[in-house]
């Protein structure tokens, strides 16, 4: 028993520190935000191999959520012969929950891992030490762009993944299953709201979850032990830790923002 | 050299794509013109019941488009629901003797404000109220009322 309750307490006391040492690297991080978008080539560059290199996986997983949202949703509203709210159905779920949500997930396991694993093995071959001895600071050069790029990629590849999913709900909703197309449009024209939907929805949370993503995936790799097993278990712990981070912030936010509505 | 610059070109793109993206959800599937129409002119209406009606629920004639909600709120002497709505500028030959009543589209569909033309030669403007109003059929008192005929003429 006093067994169990120390462990319990080493538990919570490792989870606290952790809390504690990733808010103060975020700290860090934010204070050098300004300078690295000075020198936005490198920014440039990590954009592309985080968002730009992950954009066909975006794209062709948001075509097949929607188009099976839409058969889905098909199949239940077609008892009703309410068919009519196909687009209403397919816009909102994709728009509040399914889009970021999804496009969080993948990015994580696209570009999450291979942040962390990049700065892990940077940390084990001693490159990071490398810059350190010529006064460059790894965490400006090398961390501080890299969290940018995240944090910017995931809003835009969560748009990309919205639209394309709304246009293959479009496609199997009014191509294949033959729902009226002015309906699919002008039911979700009404429903779908610009500032409950679009902005509060999709934009604050995939700005909030590209931030999360892209804090833990360097925080992972920066602080890994310099050894293969270390880098493999950081890979490991950001995939684990910002998918649980994301499903956690997306409760929170849309309890937060959909209050009264 | 050439490398980079491909980098930089498909990071563009990918970028813009994003944009557009964000374009194109909010300009084809929203209402967004709900929140960019304020060209157009305010008349209200008095209702005694509004049921389930919204602010930015449709204004239609013939079925057309030709306004949206702006407000709802009560009368506090009348204990009457006062709605705003605004009419595109567009429509500003609309008989100031013309009726609205609320109307629902589908069983169980949204509710909407419907105007029936009336014969005046003055033309509703800023500021007016239109007189005749039929409130929002609501569904439980319908019931209400239908089984409550159906006992009194079962026990004659």
């Amino acid at each position: 028993m006093r067994f169990l309750l120390r462990e319990i307490y080493y538990i919570a006391l490792d989870f606290l520190q952790g809390v504690g040492s990733i808010c103060l690297f975020l700290f860090r991080l934010l204070r050098y935000t300004p300078t690295a978008l000075l020198r936005w080539r490198i920014v440039w560059q990590q954009i592309y191999s985080v968002g730009a290199m992950s954009l066909v996986l975006i794209m062709v997983s948001g075509l097949f959520v929607g188009m099976v949202m839409a058969l889905e949703s098909y199949h239940v509203l077609v008892k009703f012969a309410a068919t009519a709210a196909l687009g209403t159905g397919v816009a909102l779920s994709i728009l509040r929950e399914l889009g970021p949500v999804v496009t969080a997930l993948l990015f994580a396991g696209r570009a999450g891992t291979a942040l962390t694993s990049e700065i892990g093995l940077m940390r084990a071959t001693e490159q990071l030490a490398g810059m350190e001895m010529m006064a460059v600071d790894p965490v400006r050069r090398i961390v501080v762009p890299r969290f940018i790029a995240g944090a910017v990629s995931v809003p835009l590849l969560t748009m990309i993944f919205c639209a394309i999913a709304i246009l293959g709900g479009y496609y199997v909703g009014v191509d294949l299953m033959g729902v009226d197309q002015g309906a699919f449009w002008s039911q979700m024209r009404v429903n779908v709201d610009l500032v409950d939907d679009i902005l509060k929805s999709v934009v604050i949370k995939s700005i909030v979850f590209g931030g999360a993503i892209s804090l833990i995936a360097v925080y992972e790799g920066y602080y890994s032990l310099p050894t293969a097993e270390g880098v493999s278990r950081a890979t490991t712990r950001t995939v684990v830790n910002s998918s649980l981070a994301v499903l956690a912030l997306d409760y929170l936010l849309t309890a937060l923002l959909f209050h009264g509505a | 050299m050439r490398q980079t610059r491909t980098i930089e070109i498909s990071t563009g793109f990918f970028i813009i794509l994003g944009f557009a993206s964000l374009f194109f959800l909010a300009t084809q599937t929203t209402n967004i013109q709900a929140y960019s129409g304020n060209s157009g002119y305010t008349v209200t209406a008095s209702f005694t019941n509004v049921g389930g009606l919204k602010v930015r629920a449709p204004v239609t004639m013939a079925g057309v488009h030709v306004g949206q909600v702006t407000a709802i709120h009560l009368d506090p002497r009348t204990f009457s629901a006062i709605v705003s709505m605004q009419i595109s500028q567009r429509y500003n030959q609309i008989p100031d003797d013309s009726s609205a009543s609320i109307l629902t589209s589908g069983l169980l569909g949204e509710q909407y404000i419907g105007l029936t033309p009336g014969g005046s030669e003055a033309f509703l403007k800023n500021g007016s109220r239109i007189q005749l109003t039929q409130s929002a059929i609501i569904l439980e008192n319908l019931i209400g009322q239908l089984l409550f005929n159906k006992a009194s003429s079962g026990s004659k």
